[in-house]
């Protein structure tokens, strides 16, 4: 290795070290590396572990007979699959809501903050976004639960009274312990991230591009949107799938705001008509022996297997672009 | 476009500077005033009302006086402007509500009692054993996930190279967005594998947690340690320092300041989760100091617990609420300071 630069002072536990060039040395060496290397081996095998313990533990419940199914108390479908599918359905629809609020009003404060506040603001502007991702999310159960439901109460009884000749705004109840809350919960929570992804990306567009938009005349929005969006649009999608990753996942504000029901529904506004897998096991979980166990955590297979590819696709985008190195 | 068009173009007229102030006032007069005819003027429906106005009114005059493009402009800035002011909204309302809800029944008695004996609408009674349980169960996690997370970003930075560095750094990505009541499901499988179906003990928590910990560690740390200079290793290589001492004496130490911030960080973002310790810790009334025997209580478990009760558990669950957001905003502040006045100065 050719050393170019003069020697920094940083040596104060240098030349002693060199000094005694003995065995210790070597064998300290190779106990480090070793346990680094460990290490990150370690890590591969966790996540390894993790598939491995779930699939071990859903076993009975994927083998069961129908009629063992039956006994469970909760149990009220003809098979595992006819269980699992309204949880899916209530998991994807909660999360997918909750991704069609949180991504344009992400964009915005990316924008907001990269383009829009004054240079000197800007950092402590992100640093109160970034706050909202270090709420516990039992927290923010409370807050949906006993603040939220009653703000969008006169909001969703006028969506409904106006709007309700559309299906999936019909038939609301009070109080609002139905999917749109639940998603407007979901969405305040997955805001931070989708933000921190955005605004870093944004943040990449080459100088020289929006020079040259603005050069050519173009106002501060026209410069936005021909150079700084086609710039990135990956890394708004990577962004979003990570919220989605999220907002699939979450548990306890769901669980805390959801009147749960198991039906395949597109009545945003009706309570008693969904619930997510994560809220599901929850709330069983406590009381949940044998083969019931088994049932839950062949659900929370399914959760970690639809998480795991959101994911993977979404840092597999982030990936490839190697020039962004990510807030992740 | 001709020179004429252009050279008109750029003599085009603006709305002068002050326009825009002008129009918000009138905005906000305007909607206080409508706000203050209807039934009972709601903060939030006069501030809505007053932006749309504004945003109304501003793109109608520039459009009428600066063109079109002008005005879309000014429309897109009102836009990205209230993008973030309704990302305010949440967060003013969650902090003021949790402290006003909070302090009817935070004292030190609140911080000082567990729940034996108390039953009904009793409002004594407290989470003191709550508190104990998180401190144990999260301390726990991170005497797990800091040396793993530790040993594993100093691979990546100074060891890995090729196939296997790039698949740890990747799964690692992938393994932030675990849901966490899928960590407590392993650990919950885990334990049971091992200790049989009825086994109960905060080290299960600790177990989940520390799985959620990790990869935010490692992430933190491997930005930390890519961010030494590289002139700092040679250095040391070229008076001869060994490998492993130059990563412990100079590397580390060059980027300790930044290490502790994130593993903070790790800390305060685990030590709220909920779902993992409802699966696996439980609850339970009264202190339980040991961490691998019977259940425990933890704060946000508490929490949840007493707001499932309803009553006087409502406010209590308040209170916990207040004292988890208390700890993470600590832990959240020191980690601030620490970077901030510990990390090495730039030259």
């Amino acid at each position: 290795m050719t050393v170019g630069t003069p020697p920094a002072p940083v040596a104060a536990a240098g030349p002693r070290a060199a000094d005694r060039r003995t065995g210790s040395h070597v064998w300290g060496g190779r106990v480090f590396a070793g346990l680094s290397y460990g290490s990150g081996i370690l890590i591969l095998l966790v996540l390894a572990a993790v598939a491995v313990f779930l699939v071990v533990q859903a076993l009975p419940a994927l083998t069961a007979d129908p009629t063992e199914l039956e006994q469970i108390s909760w149990f009220r479908a003809e098979s595992l699959l006819g269980y699992v599918g309204p949880l899916v359905f209530g998991t994807v629809l909660a999360a997918l809501l909750a991704l069609a609020m949180a991504v344009p009003v992400s964009i915005g404060i990316a924008l907001f903050i990269s383009h829009y506040a004054p240079r000197r603001l800007a950092q402590g502007l992100g640093y109160l976004v970034d706050l909202l991702a270090a709420i516990p999310s039992v927290v923010y159960g409370l807050w949906g639960a006993l603040w939220l439901i009653g703000v969008l109460d006169p909001v969703m009884t006028w969506l409904s009274s106006t709007l309700g000749f559309i299906p999936i705004f019909a038939g609301y109840q009070a109080p609002a312990k139905n999917v749109l809350t639940a998603a407007v919960v979901l969405a305040v929570m997955i805001l931070p991230i989708i933000t921190a992804v955005a605004r870093e990306v944004f943040l990449q567009t080459p100088r020289l591009h929006e020079e040259a938009a603005l050069a050519l005349g173009a106002t501060r929005w026209e410069m936005i949107r021909t150079a700084v969006l086609p710039f990135g649009r990956s890394g708004v999608i990577s962004a979003a799938m990570l919220g989605l990753g999220r907002a699939l996942g979450e548990t306890m504000a769901v669980l805390m705001v959801l009147s749960p029901g198991l039906l395949f529904s597109f009545f945003l506004l009706k309570p008693g008509q969904h619930q997510t897998i994560a809220a599901n096991i929850a709330a069983q979980f406590p009381e949940a022996a044998g083969l019931s166990v088994s049932v839950l955590i062949a659900t929370g297979l399914a959760l970690f297997v639809i998480t795991f590819v959101v994911n993977f696709v979404a840092r597999a985008i982030v990936a490839r672009r190697k020039d962004f190195s990510g807030a992740n | 476009m001709t020179a004429l068009t252009i050279e008109r173009d750029i003599q085009a007229r603006r709305l002068p500077a002050r326009a825009p102030w002008l129009v918000g006032a009138g905005a906000l007069a305007v909607s206080l005033a409508v706000g203050s005819l209807g039934s009972g003027p709601s903060v939030p429906a006069v501030v809505a009302l007053a932006v749309v106005l504004y945003a109304v009114t501003l793109y109608v005059l520039s459009r009428a006086v600066e063109g079109p493009r002008r005005a879309t402009d000014r429309l897109a800035g009102i836009a990205v402007t209230s993008a973030f002011g309704l990302a305010m909204i949440p967060l003013v309302s969650l902090v003021w509500i949790v402290v006003s809800r909070g302090l009817r029944l935070f004292s030190i008695s609140f911080l000082s009692t567990d729940m034996v004996g108390i039953f009904g609408e009793m409002t004594e009674g407290g989470a003191v054993h709550a508190i104990v349980g998180t401190l144990l169960v999260t301390g726990a996690a991170a005497l797990i996930s800091i040396p793993v997370g530790l040993f594993t970003a100093i691979y990546l930075v100074e060891y890995g190279r090729g196939p296997l560095a790039r698949a740890i750094t990747f799964l690692v990505d992938v393994m932030t967005g675990i849901p966490s009541i899928v960590a407590g499901l392993f650990a919950f499988a885990l334990f049971t594998l091992i200790f049989g179906p009825a086994y109960r003990a905060g080290i299960m928590g600790a177990v989940a947690l520390a799985v959620l910990m990790t990869p935010v560690v490692i992430r933190s740390v491997e930005e930390m340690l890519r961010l030494v200079p590289n002139e700092l290793r040679e250095a040391a290589y070229a008076l001869g320092v060994p490998k492993w001492l130059t990563i412990v004496k100079v590397v580390l130490r060059t980027a300790a300041a930044g290490i502790v911030t994130g593993i903070m960080l790790a800390v305060a973002r685990v030590i709220g989760e909920t779902a993992p310790l409802l699966i696996t810790v439980g609850q339970l009334n009264q202190m339980n100091w040991d961490l691998f025997d019977g259940r425990m209580m933890t704060l946000p478990v508490f929490a949840y617990r007493q707001y499932a009760q309803g009553g006087v558990g409502i406010d209590r669950a308040w209170a916990a609420a207040l004292t988890l957001i208390l700890i993470v905003m600590a832990l959240n502040l020191l980690a601030r300071l620490i970077s901030r006045y510990f990390a090495p100065k730039a030259r």
